[in-house]
């Protein structure tokens, strides 16, 4: 159970040094600064929130995918916003509010959560067809409750806070993106679902006979993943000030792609936190150079898109038997 | 009808063993429930508003069905072999706009038949490269798929062009304007039925053909059944894989031309996002997500049901804002469904 260094985590760790010393000679001392390594770091929990999901329903196995994410995320925003606007009021009880707004965006997201989870393991649809339904039935209810528009908040301190302020010169965001990456990764480590949810992806037949429950456990997960799409929905309400139900488009890729790279197996029973978080910190870092250089969206999503089929093609593959054949 | 198969079923009183029959049989015959879904979608919008009921309604949804169904055949080959393919719509837009620009700038005069080989070509070109990389990396072919629609149409989007062409070569506008057949209806105003339904029918034909009456055909629903013991029994899995993608490739790559053609105007930003309601209307018709089963039939019923989702809400005054759920409330009844029917059988 010791903490273990293996290929994947010290490539990570590399392409993250990689990329600190890439943006330090391409842009200069600005990029290495406090202030845009604050940026950055405030920058990866809605995607990070989003990669841990994927990765959760990727390990549960038999095709396991939660592409509604992004789409609950944006729900969860959207809904919390749409029935606290008129109860409650952001300008003379911020704090009251702020916490409304969290904890109605998370129970939207257990709720749409436990949506996918009760498709997929009590009816018994494959996660690909239950999540994709579910992400076109969330992102129309938040279409209907916008009516396609998108919902400004405004300046709410508390809420602005998480999205913005730091902790010990940490964003909060981060931080709380932090401890809720140790709590999954303590949970797949230590628990007894952890166990058995990694024991189910690696070969269900067989958890099926060892007596694992294997309906409770994909229920629970998929559960677990809509919480987290809706904490990912509240970072972005609180950063962007804002509520709308196409943001990210792209985010359905990305998250998939961070897992992938992290070295989550798309088969099933294998995932580790600690890459998904060195994965989520070293795209952005990317996302930032390109930005410092001003380097164009539509490259970037070029970019991510040869970076997923790249991370596919190597993650079966073993360099030192290759480089064992070419020395020989 | 009469028939009961379930053995459970014996004690129960007359009707409900006939309701019991009826359920069995269409649970044995997908695309009829599709075309329930249909009839009564219809039935329910034209009581509320006559309008419904108008050649040119009808027109309008064949028009509209005519390049989600040349997509949705290609997604039901792709899913009968047990993958998944969503970058289609990145084929279809980046061959649409690069094929345009070609005519225009290129060879102005030249005539239609080449312009839709020419996008065929092209789109096979991609989508057999799909093929190659699903067999070669051994991933997901979502994964793999939602790789290389980025590329495609990020591609498209930095290097090719992202300006819209506003006048397509001609060959292309006569051919969007062809008209099959010209109604006037009592009011005077005129509606047309474009002659390139008529594509979709050749490519219904021809798909129909290649899975119920050729080898490859056979070995597209084996492999889709269980690609280990296909492999066992001599399929070669790379052929059928390259073979599946870069028919969808094919089929996307005509049905891009047809979009330009239709619409009179290129844009690369067109038909991103489509690909979900496609693979929504193969499933509605009936193919499992798993692979080996699907029928033209069916996918064609299941495009028709879409399309009528997406034209009709108005008509009946339900805002248009309430589309993806009503088709994201049908992708998991129909998937419910046939969970359940794999379950029984």
């Amino acid at each position: 159970m010791a903490f273990q260094v293996d290929r994947q985590l010290s490539f990570l760790a590399t392409v993250n040094v990689a990329a600190i010393v890439a943006g330090a000679v391409l842009v200069g001392a600005s990029f290495v600064e406090l202030y845009n390594f604050q940026s950055m770091a405030s920058q990866v929990p809605e995607l990070g929130f989003l990669a841990l999901g994927v990765m959760l329903a990727m390990i549960s196995g038999n095709g396991g995918i939660d592409l509604s994410g992004i789409a609950l995320a944006n729900l969860s925003g959207v809904a919390a916003y749409f029935f606290l606007r008129g109860a409650i009021s952001a300008d003379d009880a911020p704090l009251l509010f702020t916490w409304s707004l969290i904890g109605v965006a998370l129970g939207v997201g257990l709720v749409g959560g436990m949506l996918n989870g009760f498709l997929i393991a009590k009816v018994g649809l494959t996660p690909i067809i239950a999540t994709l339904g579910t992400q076109l039935l969330f992102t129309g209810l938040a279409i209907v409750l916008t009516n396609g528009s998108a919902l400004s908040i405004g300046y709410v301190e508390p809420l602005d806070d998480f999205g913005n302020a730091t902790i010990l010169s940490v964003p909060q965001c981060f931080a709380l993106f932090l401890v809720v990456a140790l709590a999954i990764g303590a949970i797949l480590r230590f628990t007894p679902f952890g166990q058995r949810l990694l024991l189910l992806g690696n070969n269900a037949k067989a958890a099926r006979y060892a007596g694992i429950p294997e309906k409770r456990i994909l229920f629970l997960t998929y559960a677990v993943c809509g919480l987290l799409a809706s904490v990912a929905g509240i970072v972005i309400a609180a950063r962007t000030s804002s509520v709308k139900w196409d943001y990210g488009s792209s985010y359905v890729l990305i998250a998939i792609l961070i897992a992938v790279m992290a070295g989550v197996r798309p088969e099933g029973g294998y995932g580790r936190v600690i890459c998904v978080v060195l994965s989520a910190t070293s795209l952005q870092m990317l996302s930032s150079l390109f930005n410092f250089m001003n380097i164009s969206n539509f490259f970037r999503d070029l970019a991510w898109g040869v970076l997923l089929l790249v991370f596919i093609a190597t993650s079966g593959f073993d360099f030192r038997a290759w480089f064992r054949a070419v020395r020989s | 009808m009469t028939e009961t198969t379930f053995s459970s079923a014996a004690p129960r009183s007359e009707s409900a063993g006939a309701v019991a029959g009826i359920w069995a049989w269409l649970m044995r015959h997908p695309p009829a429930f599709t075309l329930i879904l249909i009839v009564a979608v219809s039935l329910v919008v034209g009581a509320i508003n006559t309008d419904f009921w108008q050649v040119s309604n009808l027109f309008d949804i064949l028009r509209a069905s005519v390049v989600r169904g040349l997509f949705a055949l290609g997604v039901l080959v792709v899913l009968a072999s047990g993958g998944i393919d969503v970058s289609f719509t990145a084929i279809a837009a980046f061959v649409m706009y690069a094929v345009t620009m070609l005519v225009v700038n290129v060879v102005p005069d030249m005539p239609i038949v080449a312009i839709l080989a020419l996008g065929a070509v092209g789109g096979a070109c991609f989508g057999g490269l799909n093929g190659v990389l699903v067999h070669a990396l051994k991933a997901p072919s979502l994964i793999v798929t939602i790789g290389t629609q980025y590329v495609i149409r990020s591609f498209l989007l930095t290097f090719v062009g992202t300006a819209l062409f506003m006048n397509v070569p001609a060959a292309m506008d006569a051919f969007g304007k062809l008209a099959l057949f010209t109604h006037h209806s009592a009011n005077g105003s005129t509606s047309t039925l474009p002659a390139f339904v008529l594509i979709l029918a050749v490519a219904s034909f021809v798909t129909w053909w290649i899975l119920e009456r050729t080898l490859i055909g056979r070995a597209v629903y084996a492999v889709g059944g269980n690609a280990g013991v296909a492999e066992r029994l001599g399929y070669n899995l790379r052929t059928v894989r390259i073979f599946v993608f870069a028919y969808a490739g094919l089929l996307a790559g005509i049905a891009g031309i047809i979009h330009v053609s239709s619409n009179r105007l290129a844009n690369p930003f067109d038909l991103a996002g489509a690909e979900l309601e496609i693979i929504a209307a193969v499933v509605l018709g009936g193919a499992r997500i798993t692979g080996g089963s699907g029928s033209v039939i069916g996918t064609l019923l299941g495009v028709v049901l879409i399309t009528l989702v997406s034209n009709v809400l108005i008509l009946v005054g339900i805002p248009s804002t309430w589309q993806l759920v009503i088709v994201g409330i049908f992708i998991i009844l129909a998937g419910a469904i046939f969970s359940i029917r794999g379950r029984q059988s």
